[in-house]
């Protein structure tokens, strides 16, 4: 059987992953070995940080570079002391919608309005899949959920959106229907200076496609393709329109003075 | 380079400062050169501290947005080997319990220094209280061991937050200080030192590649090898093997952890364990307290030695581990134990479980956030006796 050529990467010895078969998190870890790949990134150069969830599960233990699983929700503030320790490294979160919008949304609009120079992906599979499919703030309105047997009555979160406002230096967001937008925005956020997030709309066919006639990873691949609509288009919507769309692309992108760096300055001011 | 710094910047000498501020600088003589905190009374102080000072010994101060976050930030960054700390007051202690038990999981090195103030709750926000002792034990879920250290003066709140980075060096977990809104804001003389003689405990680092094979056993205490130097570790906060890998199925993976990261703390309680005594020889009354209220406490037990009554002395250091084995051989040669506590009883539990039935056992507690005074403590000796 031919290697797996990123095999390299990830840690062989506790492979295969856990994740059902079908699920966009084989994508995002796929896409995820392939940008440091072709951006040269030596592992020993990485720290990877995750919470709790399946998303949470892609870097951790799989990636073969230091890896922090942390609590529920709190991989970003985790990465804060991380990459204030360590400026010269590549600090990177992957995990969850409710991981780190929901339970840990808090730390995320700090660290991004802080800019410090993490890489956040945020996989959104619109529901809580590891603790068995109840409602997140990311499940779209009216979908069916372990905890919204009658349809979800609350409306979902634009993380993207959210984040961009929040004073990110970069924020993107595509689909697993879209890896090679995708691998290219990962790559950017990489080496981005500043905080980066790209949100991946991902499928979880076992707790959200089931219960949403959407049974298999590829009838949620086709529903992805189907309802996302680039930002330039999006932007000629109206309010009505988008019901029920993912708008996809980069929400941000520029340069503004970085944290630690800020606070490395402190330091040389002091001395 | 760094004892020529702190020479330079806090020459050696008396000075007068709050309880706060000398944590702020026993955690900057002890390497203290992270600190992650969220404002709240009577702790703020410490964070201004910091805020202040770290830059200059090229630390690194953040406020982040709230207590889960401060601590989750200064476990990241004990694994990238700064020597870290955070401080708060009840509230933000209680949200930063699980946290706590996640250091106490992955073996991480930290100091979380709870300034106690009265509650429950926002209760009596300014106000100083002694209501966290069990917290301090048992506030994370699981099982768990704890190492708390609490000062009664501030010239002690420098010196046992130097106790705490050496004893979470020593033994890769986190540990905590329990002072409390009274200690935190009295201004007192307290004597810095000369940088050399201060004696600090680095952690433990692994030497080669094969030592880093087995950051989680096969050592009481094993090297820590801590990110960005190409070891590729795995840390979680998940039940996991000795190679870190995470292994939540088996039992005896469970077992082991679990019982080796409770006997770090067993197997050395007699070099952790303080206290301090006096007048505990011919004592026929026995006065246990701890923190803040050891201060009235020793005031009463010189009273009534003036008075002519046989009243001894005993303030418990470190909370947890208890120092219940010298309690209980006390314990046997006096008629009772006198406990004043700034709490409805917290303490003097700890003390019953160490003592023999005949004898009497004594509460003087005061809540709503006034101190104790010597006199009530002397009530209560000479209550006894009468
Ligand atoms: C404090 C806390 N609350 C709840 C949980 C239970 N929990 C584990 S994973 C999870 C949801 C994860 O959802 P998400 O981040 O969207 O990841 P997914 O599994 O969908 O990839 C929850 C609620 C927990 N581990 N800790
Ligand atoms: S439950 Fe859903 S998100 Fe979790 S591994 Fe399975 S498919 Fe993926």
């Amino acid at each position: 059987m031919k290697k797996y050529r990123m095999l390299k990467y990830l840690r062989e010895e506790v492979l295969p992953t856990t994740m059902c078969p079908g699920c966009g998190g084989g994508t995002v870890l796929n896409v995820f070995a392939n940008a440091i790949d072709e951006l040269g990134i030596d592992p020993r150069n990485l720290v990877m940080v995750s919470g709790i969830g399946c998303a949470a599960w892609i870097p951790s233990p799989y990636f073969k570079s230091d890896t922090l699983h942390t609590t529920h929700g709190r991989p970003v503030a985790f990465a804060t002391g991380i990459k204030i320790g360590l400026p010269d490294k590549y600090v990177v979160v992957i995990s969850g919608d409710g991981d780190l919008a929901g339970i840990g949304g808090n730390h995320l609009i700090h660290a991004a309005r802080r800019n410090i120079d993490i890489t956040v992906i945020l996989v959104n599979n619109f529901i809580y899949g590891m603790t068995g499919g109840q409602v997140a703030p990311t499940t779209p309105f009216g979908a069916k959920t372990t905890t919204t047997p009658y349809g979800n009555v609350e409306h979902p979160l634009d993380i993207s959106e959210t984040i961009a406002k929040a004073g990110a230096s970069y924020v993107a967001r595509w689909t697993t229907a879209h890896p090679f937008a995708l691998l290219k925005a990962i790559k950017k956020a990489m080496v981005k200076k500043g905080f980066a997030l790209v949100e991946v709309i991902s499928q979880c066919p076992v707790q959200y496609g089931r219960r949403n006639e959407l049974r298999t990873a590829t009838e949620m691949l086709k529903w992805f393709l189907k309802v996302s609509v680039p930002l330039k288009k999006a932007a000629k919507m109206s309010l009505e329109e988008l019901e029920g769309r993912i708008t996809i692309g980069e929400f941000v992108d520029v340069d503004r003075p970085e944290f630690v760096e800020e606070l490395n300055r402190l330091i040389e001011k002091g001395e | 380079m760094s004892n020529n710094v702190l020479r330079r910047l806090y020459p050696k000498g008396n000075y007068f400062m709050q309880g706060d501020e000398a944590i702020a600088y026993g955690a900057i003589f002890a390497g203290c050169r992270f600190y992650a905190g969220y404002p709240i009374t009577p702790a703020s102080e410490i964070a201004e501290t910091m805020s202040r000072e770290l830059p200059k010994v090229g630390g690194y101060y953040i406020q982040m947005e709230d207590e889960i976050g401060s601590i989750a930030a200064i476990i990241g960054a004990s694994w990238t080997g700064l020597k870290t700390m955070t401080a708060t007051s009840g509230p933000g202690f209680s949200l930063m319990m699980e946290n706590i038990g996640y250091a106490i999981m992955t073996e991480t090195p930290a100091v979380i220094v709870d300034v106690q103030r009265s509650g429950p709750s926002t209760g009596q926000a300014t106000k100083g209280a002694q209501g966290d002792f069990f917290q301090a034990r048992w506030g994370t879920h699981g099982d768990h061991p704890a190492i708390a250290l609490s000062p009664s003066s501030v010239e002690e709140c420098f010196w046992i937050t130097i106790d705490a980075f050496n004893l979470s060096e020593r033994f890769r977990m986190p540990v905590m200080v329990l002072a409390d809104g009274i200690v935190g804001h009295m201004r007192e003389q307290i004597r810095i030192p000369d940088p050399d003689e201060v004696s600090i405990i680095e952690r433990k680092l692994p030497t080669n590649m094969e030592e880093t094979k087995y950051p989680f056993g096969r050592e009481l205490v094993p090297p820590m090898p801590i990110f960005g130097k190409g070891y590729f570790t795995h840390v979680t906060g998940s039940t996991h093997k000795e190679t870190g890998m995470r292994d939540v199925f088996t039992p005896s993976v469970h077992d082991r952890l679990v019982r080796r990261i409770h006997e770090k703390v067993r197997e050395h309680e007699k070099d952790i364990v303080k206290w301090e005594e006096k007048f505990t020889d011919d004592a026929e009354i026995l006065v246990i307290s701890w923190g803040i209220s050891a201060k009235p406490s020793l005031g009463a037990v010189l009273r009534a030695r003036k008075e002519g009554i046989k009243a001894g002395f005993f303030r418990v250091i470190t909370i947890h581990p208890f120092p219940g084995k010298r309690i209980n051989e006390l314990g046997k040669d006096v008629k009772a134990i006198v406990v004043p506590e700034m709490n409805l009883g917290q303490l003097i539990l700890e003390v019953q479980r160490f003592t023999n039935d005949d004898v009497k056992l004594i509460g003087v507690n005061k809540i709503g956030g006034v101190p104790i005074t010597s006199d009530e403590v002397y009530r209560a000796i000479s209550g006894v006796m009468s």
